[in-house]
């Protein structure tokens, strides 16, 4: 048990921190003094970046070499993200491209389809989004309703509409999952697209959440031509390709530890600039037990890590970290609002805006319900809940519901 | 970096497993909790005979020379099936001997549990109270430390703690006596004039417990560093850590296999919602505990400045875990699940008693909130 560089992590370590010094004064500044203001001048910014990084061969570092990656491990992702976060400058932009939709590619697209996407996806030279999510589709993700139907030349059409889609509005393409066949169970009946975002038909909208700020978008789907060769991993397959998407999503999660900048340190912090709560019994009662848990997460990240170095795919246990980052800074929120007051709740304070992120946190990548029953069933291996949908077509099953396929 | 156990380590813990399996130790807990004491089985010469005695001592002293970690899973093997091996006392106290040169000389009949030494718990100050302080008999403040008075080469320590773990039966008393302030490391012969041990097991049957009473007992004073007398405490914290995930690993495979087999309105009670979430819950804290078990296990050797946050915020998790474990092994069995007939019953008091003890799960999560704003105050 070790938590050590190997000699041949260190020097990869020394590597990436080298060339870390010699770049960061390039990278975008964006808080503090001199920071960039203006969204597309910070988009534009970040991408020029992530150009940078690609080019030092610090993004798509588990890539294979043949699509511009590393072609390495796990380990030496984590370790370049750790040395980014020292240097403290920007990550990549398009973590979801090059972390969970380029991967998705790798393994299931066309060889045409790799090697027109995935360098300039490297590059943030276009960057993706991930189109699943439906406002019908969520948690039961494979109950999508956005239809593509086949055309006589082989071509496709698309009506439909996607949510939560990050990136979005400035995503040149996405990856997309369709209804293409409503007359066999819900599952059998996926395909996987991919969408240019400036396709006719396809309108973005910002969705404003609590805060105010729009961080995710709604994607409208009116009549929107596609070419054959935008299917990713064959007609009707679309399923086993958006699972690989997830498992991706949580090897994303599992690397990413506390993940989200909700960490013990952070809120210690805020805490002992107090001087009456740092001594206050119930505070500190509150601190030691959200911040044990917020802990706990990052070793189990590093339990994650051993894991996928030893070849083994992270399962849906995952999950249960994220249901504790989640949980954990709820309740950091809450005490450090007790302790400020009002003042925590001021329009630019980081409290406020981590306050109002997080209930809609708590859904995103899958409520904690449902995490809570795929953990059960696939890990504990509890039954079931019985299901009403299982091997009925899906135009039945939808007519049931009261509405149309 | 590599956060798994080695071929080694899952050898320690079969074995373990496997070891203990011949043991009735679930019945032996229930008759003794009717009163009859005797039905506990005595532990400790297969504890010997496995090497456990002598995991923290190194080889050149007759043991097995292995670390915090490793006593970690075999606490945590006992904790599955509540065995009461008094190695919670032993190990703490021969990590102190083990570090003091003037005491090589006890350690080898420790190593081969020749001998049974037991950890005098003192924890040492936090952020907020500068003592060294002990378990009260009763009430919510903390006692002084035990005190030293020397004369030349006479030296006696006086003081009372309360509440000490597997007190009962040992040789050889080890923990901190402080001498004009300062604490140092005393090893007391419990046949020694001055010293009494009370049992005072309460709840638990399995719990070995007594109230130790020092008045002018003659110790030897340990040439043991300072750190290694705030470790112990650390240390202690750790395993029963340790232990508790043990309880927590049993109450919930127990629990999900009867949410399986058990039907209600025609279908297993595991396929509901409510129940699935609830055994979720207790997977989740386990897996949390789990993880700070490594961390606290890495820290002793890897990052001694970090053990105290450690081994605090391992103890703080596994208490709450092994409480919402036993209380949902209650809950999911129905009316059984609080009767005698039931093992239940068995881990709930375990969980409880254990909770209280060594300063609580209280204190370890205040003492994890300390060591944070320290460390932000170095920032």
């Amino acid at each position: 048990m070790d938590l050590d560089d190997t000699t041949e992590q260190a020097a990869y370590r020394t590597q990436v921190r080298s060339w870390l010094e010699e770049h960061k004064s390039e990278a975008p500044v964006l808080s503090g003094p001199g920071a960039l203001q203006d969204e597309a001048e910070i988009i534009a910014a970040r991408r020029a970046w992530q150009g940078k990084l690609a080019e030092g061969g610090l993004a798509g570092v588990t890539w294979p070499k043949e699509y511009g990656g590393q072609g390495l491990g796990p380990i030496e992702q984590v370790i370049c993200n750790q040395e980014i976060a020292r240097a403290r400058v920007p990550g990549i932009l398009d973590a979801i491209g090059v972390g969970m939709l380029g991967p998705t590619i790798i393994a299931h697209g066309a060889e045409e389809q790799k090697s027109r996407y995935l360098g300039s996806m490297l590059h943030g030279d276009e960057v993706w989004c991930q189109l699943f999510s439906e406002p019908a589709a969520g948690s039961d993700l494979a109950a999508v309703q956005t239809r593509a139907r086949l055309q006589d030349d082989g071509s496709w059409r698309l009506t439909g509409q996607k949510v939560w889609t990050t990136n979005a509005q400035f995503a040149s393409y996405g990856l997309l999952l369709a209804r293409t066949d409503a007359d066999v169970p819900k599952h059998k009946g996926l395909t996987m697209f991919i969408l240019p975002m400036d396709a006719e038909g396809v309108t973005v909208r910002g969705l404003r959440q609590i805060s105010g700020e729009a961080e995710f978008n709604e994607v409208f789907l009116d009549d929107v031509a596609l070419e054959e060769n935008a299917v990713v991993g064959g007609v009707g397959n679309g399923w086993g390709t958006a699972l690989t998407t997830l498992m991706f999503e949580r090897v994303t999660i599992g690397l990413g530890g506390e993940g989200m900048g909700y960490n013990s340190t952070r809120f210690a912090l805020a805490i002992a600039r107090d001087e009456h709560a740092r001594d206050d019994a119930e505070v500190r009662h509150q601190l030691g037990e959200i911040s044990s848990d917020l802990l706990a997460v990052r070793f189990t990240g590093y339990r994650t890590l051993t894991a996928l170095q030893k070849g083994q795919i992270p399962g849906p246990e995952a999950g249960l970290a994220k249901v504790t980052i989640v949980n954990g800074a709820v309740r950091a929120g809450d005490l450090i609002a007790d302790v400020l007051g009002p003042d925590a709740l001021s329009q630019d304070s980081e409290w406020a805006y981590m306050i109002s992120f997080l209930p809609g946190l708590k859904s995103a990548g899958g409520t904690e319900e449902i995490l809570r029953n795929t953990i059960g069933e696939r890990v504990l291996g509890l039954p079931p809940e019985p299901r009403l949908d299982k091997g009925i077509p899906f135009s039945e099953l939808r007519s049931k519901e009261g509405a149309p396929a | 970096m590599n956060l798994a156990l080695s071929d080694e380590q899952e050898f320690l813990r079969e074995a373990a497993r496997g070891a203990l399996s011949r043991f009735k130790t679930l019945e032996a807990a229930r008759e003794a909790l009717d009163g009859d004491q005797s039905a506990l089985p005595d532990l400790w010469p297969m504890a010997r005979e496995a090497g456990w005695p002598g995991l923290l001592i190194d080889e050149d002293h007759g043991g097995a020379g292995l670390d915090a970690f490793d006593a970690m899973l075999v606490l945590g093997e006992c904790g599955r099936v509540l065995a009461g091996i008094p190695l919670l006392g032993h190990l703490p106290a021969t990590a102190i001997l083990g570090e003091a040169p003037n005491a090589a000389s006890l350690l080898e009949a420790l190593a081969t549990g020749e001998r049974r030494a037991c950890y005098l718990p003192v924890a040492p100050p936090s952020d907020v109270d500068p003592r060294w302080t002990v378990d009260s008999a009763a009430g919510g403040r903390r006692a002084d430390a035990p005190t030293l008075a020397s004369d030349g080469a006479d030296a006696r320590v006086s003081g009372e703690l309360a509440w000490v773990p597997d007190a009962s039966g040992a040789e050889l008393l080890v923990g901190v006596a402080l001498r004009d302030g300062r604490p140092v490391g005393v090893a007391v012969e419990t046949a020694a004039q001055g010293v009494s041990v009370h049992e005072a097991r309460r709840y638990d049957a399995t719990r070995s417990l007594a109230h130790v009473a020092l008045k002018d007992a003659p110790a030897t004073v340990l040439d043991a560093p300072e750190a290694s007398l705030a470790s112990a405490w650390h240390l202690a914290q750790a395993l029963i850590a340790a232990e508790s995930i043990g309880s927590v690993e049993t109450a919930l495979e127990v629990s999900v296999a009867y949410a399986k087999e058990r039907h209600t309105f025609g279908r297993a009670i595991g396929s509901y919602q409510a129940v699935k979430h609830s055994l979720t819950e207790v997977l989740r804290q386990l897996e949390n505990g789990r993880s700070l078990l490594y961390y606290a296990g890495w820290a002793r050797g890897g990052a001694p400045g970090e053990f105290p946050l450690a081994a605090s915020a391992a103890r703080s998790v596994a208490g709450r875990a092994l409480d919402q474990a036993a209380r949902t092994m209650i809950s999911v069995h129905g009316g059984i699940g609080a009767t005698w007939e039931h093992d239940a019953p068995l881990y709930f008091r375990r969980a409880q008693l254990s909770r209280r003890l060594l300063g609580g799960t209280g204190a370890a999560t205040d003492r994890v909130a300390g060591e944070l704003i320290a460390q932000a105050d170095a920032a």
